[in-house]
């Protein structure tokens, strides 16, 4: 499969009246074609902007460096409006909160129909037909109907519905779903996350899914990025992730997951303390202070990314299940 | 399923809160009826966590604040500590209100942006005269302690300066200041990091043993429901499915629609890919709920039974109420 996306030293800093504050550190991805990848964190880790740089997506205080190389293009060369013509057709995104994600003053069909009008050059009778298909896609119930509603008629499984559906209308290649399903009950995101995988399979489309839930990418995903504090810490196919999980934080994220098979009154390990300021840059690995294991050489020290093989990587000086 | 029915209610335990046939209705537009909450019973036994599970819209929110008198339910029974809050009116209401308090969704929204912590806790000890400013301070310091706060660090600053599960500490500290028999904790982490929630349902644990508080836990998760509470009880569409202790309503699930429910939960493992076909869609609207069963629209095991009958709780296995004609077999 050839390879679609490709991150290289991506790089994003803000500027803040406190000084840069260093959001995304050097990161490097790789996205097939048709491939999954979940970029799993707590808040903070720089997973959404990680996926925003990549969309071209970032305010004005924002500084990026390194190459995001696009179907063999790089895109943080391109004008503006060259990359606003990728969006839709080539990178699309679902937004975290289908709340506010949509306008609350235009009806369904108007925002559906827009990107196909606008970006694919269709009649209005035409792309309101497209649209019938699309809702229908989506499984959404007498998709006529839903046309003339308005976002506030609709529940949060419904509107994230919706916006899958205006993401998908005109064939993007690749999918960034940011946290789609963490304002949703259990019930409809399980059913969100599994329209996704089908989607994403029919259309061959890449996805990167971005939560904060290790349970959420388990079933959905290829492999899986662990973002801490702006760096990429762990990064490796995902069966390979949740077999041999080599970094501390992986492994806190992982047990803080309430389970169903966790007998009643259980306290749940918890990762004690907070994400180191990100405007600070102190040395040695920053989850030195919230890792159970920690030496001292990682408080002096900052870990490189070491290649365990099998594209297995990691950031720590002393890895669970030793090195290699 | 979403039955009614009160062979579930302990009579003779040591109970705190009876609510018996609770129905809130709202008017909407000129003659449509939202059957929000539609003849629940139950009780609550000091010193106990009792859950209220379900989906958006099943009414969960709606019975917390209903028990709290806000507003006050359309009819039904809400009997704390041996009062009947539906018809306390003005300040003998009031005078029952430190005993019963509550923690929202929103963190960050439930806590006054303008105002420093200092004064977010001391407000409901000053209204209910809890001593002089000296007493006061210490007694928001001892509150921000027992919370993991360091008061010396956050007293004097407001909440756009914390994340969400700061915020969240600071309400449950709150929540404590006035000495409360019953917390209603209304989705207390579901807007929370996993890492944050798993540190604030801990917290919730260890404040519950301290204070010897009675917990209302509301959520629509049934993992996290597992971990803190001692008794669930399952709702639909204003209706009870479903109540039991959680090991036995997990490993003996006897509603289709708590069954559902349990297969949605993520699991954290690549090779077991969990099952959402078992219910599609969404609940029916609350302004025209199906006969019968309320959620024999969405039930594998529908038959016409389920249209025209409502099924009442009954126990099927030792303190395991079900509300279901057909319900599954082990």
């Amino acid at each position: 499969m050839s390879v679609l996306l490709k991150l290289e030293d991506l790089s994003v800093s803000f500027a803040t009246p406190r000084g840069a504050l260093k959001a995304v550190n050097h990161v490097n991805l790789e996205l097939l074609k048709g491939e999954s990848l979940g970029v799993v964190g707590e808040s903070g880790s720089g997973k959404t902007v990680l996926s925003r740089a990549t969309m071209g997506l970032l305010p004005g205080t924002a500084t990026r460096t390194g190459t995001i190389t696009y179907n063999g293009q790089d895109v943080t060369a391109l004008p503006k409006d060259e990359v606003r013509k990728l969006w839709g057709t080539g990178m699309a995104m679902i937004f975290q909160d289908p709340m506010t994600a949509l306008n609350p003053v235009r009806r369904i069909g108007s925002q559906l129909t827009e990107s196909l009008t606008v970006r694919l050059g269709m009649d209005k009778k035409v792309a309101r037909e497209k649209a019938i298909q699309l809702l229908k896609r989506v499984r959404i119930p007498e998709p006529e109907l839903m046309l003339r509603k308005f976002p506030y008629q609709l529940s949060g499984g419904m509107r994230q519905r919706i916006m899958i559906a205006i993401a998908i209308s005109c064939g993007p290649e690749m999918l960034f779903a940011d946290e789609p399903t963490t304002a949703l009950d259990v019930t409809v995101q399980a059913q969100v996350l599994e329209l996704l995988s089908e989607l994403r399979e029919e259309y061959n489309m890449g996805m990167i899914l971005v939560t904060h839930d290790l349970g959420v990418v388990a079933g959905h995903t290829d492999k899986i990025a662990v973002m801490y504090a702006g760096d990429v810490v762990e990064y490796a196919p995902t069966r390979a992730l949740f077999k041999n999980m080599k970094m501390p934080y992986t492994e806190a994220l992982f047990k803080s997951i309430p389970r169903l098979e966790t007998p009643t009154g259980t306290r749940l390990p918890v990762i004690e303390g907070r994400l180191p300021d990100p405007t600070k840059n102190e040395p040695g690995c920053p989850f030195a202070n919230r890792c159970p294991y920690v030496q001292d050489k990682c408080r002096a020290q900052a870990p490189p990314l070491v290649d365990a093989g099998d594209n297995h990587f990691y950031r720590c000086w002393f890895p669970i299940g030793g090195g290699q | 399923m979403a039955g009614t029915g009160k062979a579930h209610l302990r009579p003779g335990a040591d109970i705190i809160l009876n609510v018996e046939d609770l129905v809130v209705e709202f008017k909407v537009g000129r003659d449509k009826i939202v059957k929000a909450v539609s003849g629940v019973s139950f009780d609550l036994v000091r010193g106990e966590t009792f859950a209220v599970v379900g989906e958006s819209g099943c009414g969960k929110s709606t019975l917390g604040k209903a028990i709290l008198q806000l507003p006050k339910p359309t009819s039904g029974k809400v009997e704390f500590l041996s009062k009947d809050l539906t018809k306390l009116k003005g300040n003998d209401l009031r005078d029952m209100r430190p005993a019963m308090q509550m923690i929202f969704q929103d963190p960050v929204s439930s806590l006054d942006p303008r105002q420093p912590v200092s004064a977010v806790l001391a407000e409901p000890l000053k209204v209910w005269n809890k001593g002089n400013q000296v007493e006061i301070d210490a007694k928001i310091d001892e509150l921000l302690f027992a919370v993991n706060l360091d008061p010396a660090v956050v007293r004097d600053r407001r909440s756009y300066e914390f994340s969400g599960g700061q915020c969240q500490r600071i309400s449950i500290a709150r929540a404590l200041a006035l000495d409360p028999t019953l917390i209603i904790c209304d989705e207390p982490v579901s807007s929370l990091d996993v890492s944050v929630q798993a540190q604030i349902l801990n917290l919730l644990q260890d404040m519950k043993d301290r204070y010897g508080l009675t917990l209302i836990f509301i959520s629509h998760d049934l993992a996290v429901v597992k971990m803190i509470s001692t008794r669930v009880m399952v709702m639909y569409l204003g209706k009870v499915c479903e109540v039991a202790a959680p090991e036995e309503l997990y490993n003996h699930t006897k509603h289709h629609y708590t069954k559902a429910l349990v297969a949605s939960v993520p699991i954290p493992d690549p090779d077991r890919r969990i099952n959402a076909g078992l219910i599609q869609g969404e609940p029916p609207s609350p302004v025209n709920p199906p006969s019968g069963c309320r959620f024999r629209t969405r039930c594998p095991m529908a038959s016409d039974l389920c249209a025209a009958e409502e099924p009442e709780l009954r126990e099927v296995a030792p303190d395991h109420f079900v509300a279901c004609h057909h319900p599954v077999v082990d």
